[in-house]
């Protein structure tokens, strides 16, 4: 194969999957799937997804040169398959979540140890058919060794000081300094994909959106967008924009507090204290206009559930002019303060090849020059017909992910706005016909983007269904990013990350 | 600068934290069954909070920081939230209650100094909500702990939140 071949020529030819929408799934033979790995150490394909489903792996590929998106999948009778995470390293937590749910084995994967099975379930490999027995005892989890003088050892969490997820930390520092950290998560693990796999539409709806509750509109609009696929159907076009202002203000509520929880992990509360009294104004919003102030369970497959009256209207028109106007006075602040821009220029800097190395998009990525943004490279409606830059930095400290959310921000003013404005008429929902499929859909949350597929059986059922969280390829570079840093200034590392432990636990 | 005229408006224009809910009369029911009001004098009309996340999907934990904010500012009442449960005496648990978490979740329990409370926050903490019946999760709070209030809701909204917690300062502190 030569280097510079596309994802869709490198797939063509290859038997492909029906009723797969809106991209393409390849079956792959397990000579095919080694002349992939081989490609993948050439290419700069990037890895979107890895899960298992039965007796099957998928891979799902985006050719970044033309955009194309193709899922490419293998089936491994002998639950084992030629592993990824040497050519593409996001992989590699994936993998290890796979070989814990399923019992699949990646082969060629370094790392031995279990991530989401902490050995406390009552069943190993319980999404596989027959699941495993209940483990003796509980996973004895060695991490990685540290050797050298001086070096110690600070362990922290699962339970942390604050009003946060849980997840164990370990960092191995000489004085102040971080010379490794590792992560350990999975402590939230609820189960998530047996648990949708049976259920009809309307219930595993409600599962999607209590994925990660800060991106409850995002899930929740991946689902849908996933059920439609799979069943050739498509929201109506009012159902389309009121979806999108719906993930807009959820990214600038969320935004806004990130902003706000930073500068008051670098001592500045002032900053918090302004950017939460904005946000509540913002949850307000979208409890008068909505009816949820996280806006849950509002964007359904086939639709969304609830309307934007004319009073609503005005509400968010006015909320969008107040807080263009005081995040102004923020950011001039923000810009004025060398005192608090000396914790955060030069501190938690991500490199460009890293990000890009992982794969990870985002705020984050794009932090740190990854330019990807789903609304953009899918173009879902309606982003296709709104005017919207995709802000990037060059820089990939803490500062550049404020800049980052800050640019954001803006868009996202400018984008309600634009919303409000080209609001089509029309019904809220259409229908979802009953039958069978596969679809993937790829949706750009306020993390970042996230990939969700499904299988839906001929009684319109969910049969499979797997999301993947963006922090999946996040969390990995926070552990690059901390390295020199000082233990106190992995606080600020962490926010400014603010990766989902429930999203990626599951 | 900036920063001097937005602290001076912010003092001139006064605080836009809005007026307390009243105690909730479900929870002060709640309550009354289980609790003594012996511990009143002891805690002066003050209780600390350890808010711990055992499993939820950070839905809950978003309203908790919006209580905390200056719109709601839960210290106004003596309810703080703290870093540590040696300095608690309100364990405020969210999510289902992942079996990956009970262990982390009965240790900080046990840290905690008598007399202490458990407060179940969420449809999850409740009963395990949508994860119940997960082979990964206890259904709710009670499977493992001894629950003295459930503040239902998915996620509570802050007033539910605070008139439930209100109602744990009535009745204890």
């Amino acid at each position: 194969m030569l280097g510079n071949t596309t994802l869709t020529e490198f797939l063509d030819g290859l038997r492909t999957v029906p009723q797969h929408q809106p991209w393409p799934r390849h079956l792959l033979d397990e000579r095919a799937w080694m002349d992939l790995l081989h490609q993948l150490a050439e290419s700069d394909w990037t890895l979107l997804g890895l899960w298992a489903d039965g007796g099957e792996v998928h891979a799902a590929l985006r050719d970044e040169e033309d955009g194309a998106v193709a899922v490419a999948s293998l089936s491994c009778p002998e639950r084992k398959y030629p592993s990824l995470s040497e050519v593409r390293p996001g992989a590699i937590r994936l993998e290890r979540a796979l070989r814990d749910l399923w019992g699949i084995t990646p082969v060629g994967l370094s790392d031995p140890r279990p991530w989401l099975d902490h050995g406390r379930w009552p069943v190993s490999r319980p999404l596989a058919l027959p699941r495993g027995p209940a483990p003796e005892t509980p996973v004895d989890y060695p991490f990685l060794p540290v050797e050298g003088e001086a070096l110690h050892i600070i362990p922290v969490g699962p339970v942390h000081a604050g009003v946060i997820e849980p997840g164990h930390f370990r960092f191995t520092c000489s004085g102040e300094s971080v010379v490794r950290l590792e992560a350990r998560l999975g402590y939230t693990h609820k189960g998530v994909e047996e648990l949708m796999a049976g259920k009809p539409l309307a219930e595993a709806a409600k599962l999607a959106a209590r994925l990660s509750g800060d991106s409850t509109v995002a899930y929740s609009l991946a689902f849908a967008r996933a059920v439609e696929a799979a069943t050739a159907s498509e929201a109506p076009p009012r159902a389309h924009w009121l979806r999108a202002l719906m993930a807009e203000l959820e990214r600038i509520a969320n935004h806004l507090l990130d902003v706000g929880g930073v500068c008051n992990d670098a001592a500045f509360p002032v900053m918090l204290a302004h950017c939460t009294t904005l946000r509540e104004e913002v949850l307000r919003a979208n409890a008068a206009c909505f009816g949820h102030r996280l806006l849950m369970d509002r964007i359904l497959p086939g639709g969304v559930s609830h309307d934007l009256t004319r009073e609503g209207g005005a509400t968010l028109r006015k909320l969008c002019a107040t807080l263009a106007q005081r995040l102004n006075i923020l950011v001039d602040i923000y810009d004025d303060l060398p005192s608090l821009q000396d914790r955060t220029v030069g501190t938690g800097i991500v490199r460009p090849a890293l990000a890009r190395r992982f794969g990870a998009g985002g705020v984050v990525g794009r932090a740190s020059m990854q330019g990807g943004d789903a609304r953009k490279a899918v173009a879902y409606p309606p982003y296709d017909e709104l005017d919207f830059a995709v802000p990037t930095q060059p820089l990939g400290d803490v500062n550049a992910r404020i800049w980052q959310r800050i640019e954001e921000l803006r868009e996202s003013l400018s984008l309600v706005n634009q919303l409000m404005d080209g609001m089509p008429g029309g019904p809220l929902t259409r229908p979802i016909p009953t039958r069978g499929g596969e679809g993937m859909a790829l949706v750009e949350g306020f993390r970042g983007e996230i990939l969700l597929w499904l299988r839906l059986s001929e009684a319109g059922k969910v049969v499979r269904c797997h999301p993947r969280d963006p922090s999946w390829f996040q969390w990995p570079l926070l552990e690059a990013a901390i390295e020199n840093n000082i233990v106190a200034d992995f606080p600020l590392c962490n926010k400014s990350f603010n990766c989902s432990y429930s999203g990626v636990d599951l | 600068m900036r920063l001097v005229r937005l602290l001076l408006q912010t003092l001139l224009k006064g605080p836009v934290t809005q007026a307390p809910p009243p105690a909730d009369a479900d929870s002060l029911a709640q309550l009354a069954a289980t609790l003594s009001a012996r511990s009143r004098d002891t805690l002066g009309r003050s209780l600390a909070i350890r808010a711990l996340d055992a499993g939820s999907c950070n839905g809950c934990e978003l309203e908790i920081q919006a209580v905390c904010g200056p719109v709601y500012d839960l210290e106004r009442y003596g309810l703080k939230v703290v870093a540590s449960p040696r300095h608690a005496d309100v364990l405020l648990v969210t999510g289902p209650v992942t079996r990956n978490m009970a262990l982390a979740a009965v240790r900080t329990y046990e840290a905690m100094a008598a007399p202490k409370w458990v407060v179940a926050m969420g449809d999850c903490a409740r009963d395990g909500g949508c994860f119940a019946g997960s082979y990964a999760v206890m259904n709710g709070v009670q499977e493992l702990l001894p629950v003295d209030l459930v503040i239902p809701g998915c996620p509570p909204e802050p007033e539910k939140l605070l008139s439930g917690l209100l109602a744990l300062l009535e009745t204890v502190a």
